[in-house]
């Protein structure tokens, strides 16, 4: 049972990572009817807005101290990291939590890569195939990636979390079990939290708001939507950056638990569409009961006992998941009829 | 001739025509390469498998419109089958080769029959998917057929009972071989160029029959297919079978050239790069993508070669300074950084030429008032069967 | 009904169709005979293509079955159902646009010469002369033999019918469905795919068409079905339906003038 709990709370934050970047999805290809292929990518460029928040107050000034000598007779570097010696203290403060305030960089890269994106290449393919679409956004996907390979190399770059956040949470406590049954660390609670509120968040704007209501119709009827004389093209390019943004905050957010590198995206990307698929192309509320869904499952196939039965199942079982949900239930766990086919 | 024959090699003169001009523009890689610094032979065999691979691919998407993304699959499996075939049985490639089409044929079978029940972007994710897990597999549990990452290689103690059979074990790892005649350098080239010609014939065959008519009429327009009387799936499922051994054929070769196969042939990233060279050519014409598979290769060769030397000597002509700042833009794109070339590429041919090079010099042709009016349906876009 | 079994093709058996609570139709009898023109009118929402629907085999009916040939359809697939002889005819254009249309009128020929999947990469297409001959025999029918090389997609949408219907003439069916073969065509379009239908009824081949324009089902039908809200309240000779004063409720609206055109 409580093995089963344990592996439950595993996949909550692996599943939040597949909601957030399977809810962008949706919204694009929900609102513009475009299929993203550089949607990944973006989570990737959200991961890096952390890496390179970070490098950039860690930036250090060399001093050399001639009173001191190193070990081996040279005069001792002193190295202060920049955000140090112009914020004192606060700077120290600034390192420590560099993961979750690089979110503070990464909403308006986001929302400008994002927003760049959609008015210099997306606009030009809502009335072409999707299969250029998938086309022309794999290209851009590769050209994301390699950039960022360009930038910062092709190794993973390991980010610390908040030292507060290290160790784990003994949930088990929490439940009324004795001490370290049930553990889970700090930071993946985060994750799951975080993920849960910005699924909120989105779920609210689209909910409360004018805006949402008009993306919510366009949705269910673009054509009509288009024919009320709403400025649709402007509203597109808005949701194009806010799916940027969604994706680039669980990349950010996401950093500590994986150390980022320029493919995560891919690897990500192929899981996110199968997450779609799985939910139902087009449904918001599937994409996000997918992720968590297939998050879970994935913690669960990864369990040695399982994989003493089924081995290698681990490896596979998301997609496979996706193929069996494809062949017996086309349209998706949550999908609607006519959306995508013929 | 008996009749059978004569219908079996029978073909137009135009056909005929493009596959005498073909076959002598291949065999004479060596000559005309040279002057482009190409003519060795590890790239053109590359450019004779990646043209097989290229052309294989185009049977399945530039005719049917279904656009597969797990096709590297495919060509894995031809690896690894090959490699196999060398290890147990005989360096000898004539089997080599019918076990890896043989086996990349089944694999097409199975994935094909669950995938194509799909059409449009479920069918291209499902490929993903199924590409996505031979991957997996194979750089996990299937590691005892693989090797995982360090790859599947020869090795000194390898059975290979037919050769064993026939001669002693020589010192030092073997080579492919055909009928006992071990492939020098450009004997394997001129090895890879017949059975290219071979594959061009095919693929030659198929476009001008009615079956590649039902294919491309299958792109234009399924429901009409089904009520016109055809089993449609039928003849998608063949199409994804035949280019399924195209790739498993390509991926023989590459295992005959270098007897070494590795899960990372299997990767969706390799899956993408046979749709670029099928765009970047013209998806739908015959010879579009071979001429797609022939750039890449050759400028993933020229560029990734490239060095910051190298490019200080090419921007010889900038003045000093300026020098110094092109270099290092243009160092981005090349060695390491070809992929973001061809990624940009990939963009650029699927924004402004959908049609690819093949639609360029019909536009070419069209704009000096020479060129014939084009041939029905010659040139067309992606676009997937839906 | 006096008909022998012998010479119905096809029979329509009791046929239902509920979506959800809505009861598209119900009770459906239609027997059709061997080489006779049988027409199916009414207003609109009377369920005309739903019934064409179940009778093609792209709906399921909620009760009862379609036999044709002695063969139930129900259940089948449409390559099956094409392969026994039923052809259909669609409202709007279903024609492949990329190929000639030549092509076009060509490629439902070696369904009927070579049945639903024949994987036959040797013979090229151009040597096929028989079958090319009998497809420009048939574009001259329909008056399109000047355009067989043209982009079947850059023909007009009454050229784009036409084509269609020399698509479905070359597989010579055993029973030609035809939905509202004229709709949308100008008057002197309109005339000539009746003289066309006029020239295949005198050849014996059996039809059944949905209409709305009247011109059309009076110059063509042998018999007539009048189909209202889901069931079918008159049949008959062409005559007698015209002076049936539930059908002129039903559908005529009053009184029918002869010549009348939608």
């Amino acid at each position: 049972m409580n093995a089963i709990l344990a592996q439950l709370l595993n996949g909550l934050d692996k599943g939040g990572a597949y909601a957030l970047i399977a809810l962008g999805l949706t919204l694009v290809f929900g609102t513009l009817g475009v299929v993203n292929f550089a949607h990944g990518a973006l989570f990737m460029l959200g991961a890096f807005c952390a890496v390179a928040f970070r490098q950039l107050i860690t930036l250090e000034t060399v001093t050399l101290d001639p009173e001191k000598l190193s070990p081996w007779g040279a005069p001792l570097e002193i190295r202060t990291p920049l955000a140090q010696s112009w914020f004192g203290d606060f700077g120290g403060v600034l390192i420590e939590y560099s993961v979750p305030l690089s979110i503070l960089l990464a909403i308006p890269v986001m929302a400008i890569i994002g927003i760049a994106m959609e008015r210099g290449i997306i606009k030009h393919f809502y009335k072409r195939s999707h299969a250029e679409q998938i086309l022309v956004t794999f290209g851009l996907a590769i050209v994301l990636q390699e950039l960022v390979k360009a930038i910062f190399g092709a190794n993973p770059i390991s980010q610390p979390m908040p030292s507060v956040l290290r160790g784990a949470a003994d949930v088990g406590m929490w439940l009324g079990m004795g001490p370290n049954v049930l553990t889970y660390p700090w930071w993946r609670l985060t994750y799951f939290l975080f993920a849960t509120a910005i699924i909120g968040g989105v779920f609210a704007f689209l909910r409360f708001t004018t805006f949402g209501l008009v993306v919510r119709a366009g949705m269910a009827d673009r054509e009509t939507v288009g024919l009320l004389g709403i400025n649709i093209a402007r509203r597109f390019t808005i949701m194009f950056g806010l799916a940027a943004v969604v994706a680039g905050l669980a990349g950010v957010m996401y950093t500590p638990l994986v150390p980022p590198n320029y493919h995560l995206g891919m690897d990500f990307l192929v899981l996110s569409f199968v997450v779609v698929v799985v939910g139902g192309m087009g449904s918001l509320p599937g994409a996000v009961a997918a992720g968590f869904l297939l998050g879970i499952l994935q913690s669960f196939a990864s369990m040695t006992e399982i994989k003493s039965i089924l081995p290698g199942i681990d490896q596979i079982i998301v997609y496979l998941t996706a193929v069996i949900v494809l062949l017996v239930r086309p349209r998706g766990l949550f999908g609607r009829r006519g959306v995508m086919e013929s | 001739m008996n009749a059978t024959a004569k219908t079996l090699f029978s073909m137009s003169r135009r056909d005929l025509i493009t596959l005498v001009i073909f076959a002598l523009v291949v065999l004479a890689m060596p000559i005309w390469l040279s002057p482009l610094g190409a003519a060795y032979p590890g790239l053109m065999q590359k450019f004779a498998i990646y043209a097989i691979f290229a052309l294989g691919f185009n049977i399945l998407f530039g005719l049917t419109g279904y656009l597969s993304f797990g096709h590297a699959a495919f060509l894995g499996v031809g690896s690894y089958t090959a490699v196999w075939s060398f290890k147990l049985l005989s360096m000898d490639v004539i089997p080599a080769i019918i076990f890896a089409v043989i086996l990349s044929g089944i694999f097409a079978v199975a994935i094909g029959y669950l995938s194509l029940r799909r059409t449009g972007i479920y069918f291209s994710i499902l490929t993903l998917a199924f590409a996505q897990m031979s991957y997996n597999l194979a750089y996990s549990v299937l590691t005892p057929i693989t090797n995982g990452e360090t790859s599947l290689q020869l090795s000194l103690r390898d059975p290979r009972v037919l050769d064993l059979a026939f001669g002693p074990r020589e010192p030092g790892l073997p080579s492919a071989s055909l009928f006992g005649h071990t492939f020098s350098g450009l004997e394997a080239f001129y090895f890879c160029a017949v059975v290219l010609l071979l594959a061009f014939f095919i693929a030659q065959k198929i476009f001008s029959s009615p079956f590649g008519m039902m294919l491309r009429a299958i792109k234009s327009n399924q429901t009409r297919m089904n009520y016109a009387g055809f089993n449609t799936r039928s003849y998608a499922m063949t199409a994804f079978v035949i280019s399924g051994m195209y790739a498993g054929l390509a991926g023989a070769l590459l295992a005959i050239t270098d007897p070494l196969a590795g899960a990372e042939r299997m990767q969706w990233t390799a899956s993408g790069e046979v749709v670029l060279m099928t765009i970047l050519g013209g998806v739908g014409t015959l010879i579009g993508p071979v001429i797609g598979a022939w750039l890449i290769k050759y400028f993933e060769n020229i560029f990734s070669a490239f060095n910051d030397t190298a490019l200080t000597h090419f921007f010889g002509f900038v003045p000093d300074g300026l020098r110094e700042v092109v270099v290092a833009i243009s160092s981005k794109f090349v060695g390491e950084g070809w992929q973001l070339t061809l990624g940009l590429l990939f963009v650029l041919v699927v924004m402004f030429l959908p049609g690819g090079i093949m639609e360029g010099v019909r536009r070419i042709r069209g704009l000096f008032g020479s060129g014939r009016t084009p041939q029905t349906g010659a040139v067309s876009r992606p676009q997937a069967a839906e | 009904m006096s008909q022998t079994d012998a010479n119905i093709v096809l029979h329509v058996a009791d046929v239902h169709k509920n979506f959800g609570g809505l009861h598209a139709l119900s009770d459906i009898d239609l027997q059709i005979e061997e080489g006779k023109t049988h027409a199916i009118i009414g207003p609109n929402g009377a369920g005309k293509s739903t019934l064409l629907n179940v009778i093609i085999g792209r709906l399921a009916p909620s009760r009862g079955a379609v036999v044709f040939d002695g063969k139930v359809l129900t259940g089948k697939k449409p390559h099956e159902i094409n392969q026994m002889g039923v052809v259909r005819v669609f409202q709007t254009p279903e024609i492949f646009p990329e190929l000639s249309v030549l092509q076009n009128v060509m490629a439902p020929a070696f369904a009927k010469r070579d049945g639903a999947f024949k994987a036959n990469i040797f013979m090229p297409l151009d040597a096929e002369k028989a079958i090319r001959q009998e497809a420009e025999d048939i574009l001259n029918d329909v008056g399109l033999f000047e355009r067989r090389q043209s982009h079947a997609g850059a023909l007009s949408r009454g050229d784009k019918r036409r084509m269609e219907l020399a698509m479905c003439l070359i597989q010579h069916p055993k029973l030609l469905l035809l939905d509202e073969p004229t709709a949308g065509m100008s008057r002197h379009d309109t005339n000539t795919t009746i003289a066309l239908l006029q020239k295949i009824k005198a050849s014996g081949m059996t039809k059944v068409i949905i209409e709305h324009d009247m011109h059309v089902v009076f110059s063509l039908a042998d018999r007539i079905s009048v189909l209202a809200g889901g069931r079918i309240i008159a049949e008959g000779e062409p005559d007698a339906v015209r002076g049936d004063p539930r059908v002129q409720e039903a559908y005529l609206g009053g009184t029918y003038e002869p010549g009348e055109a939608h």
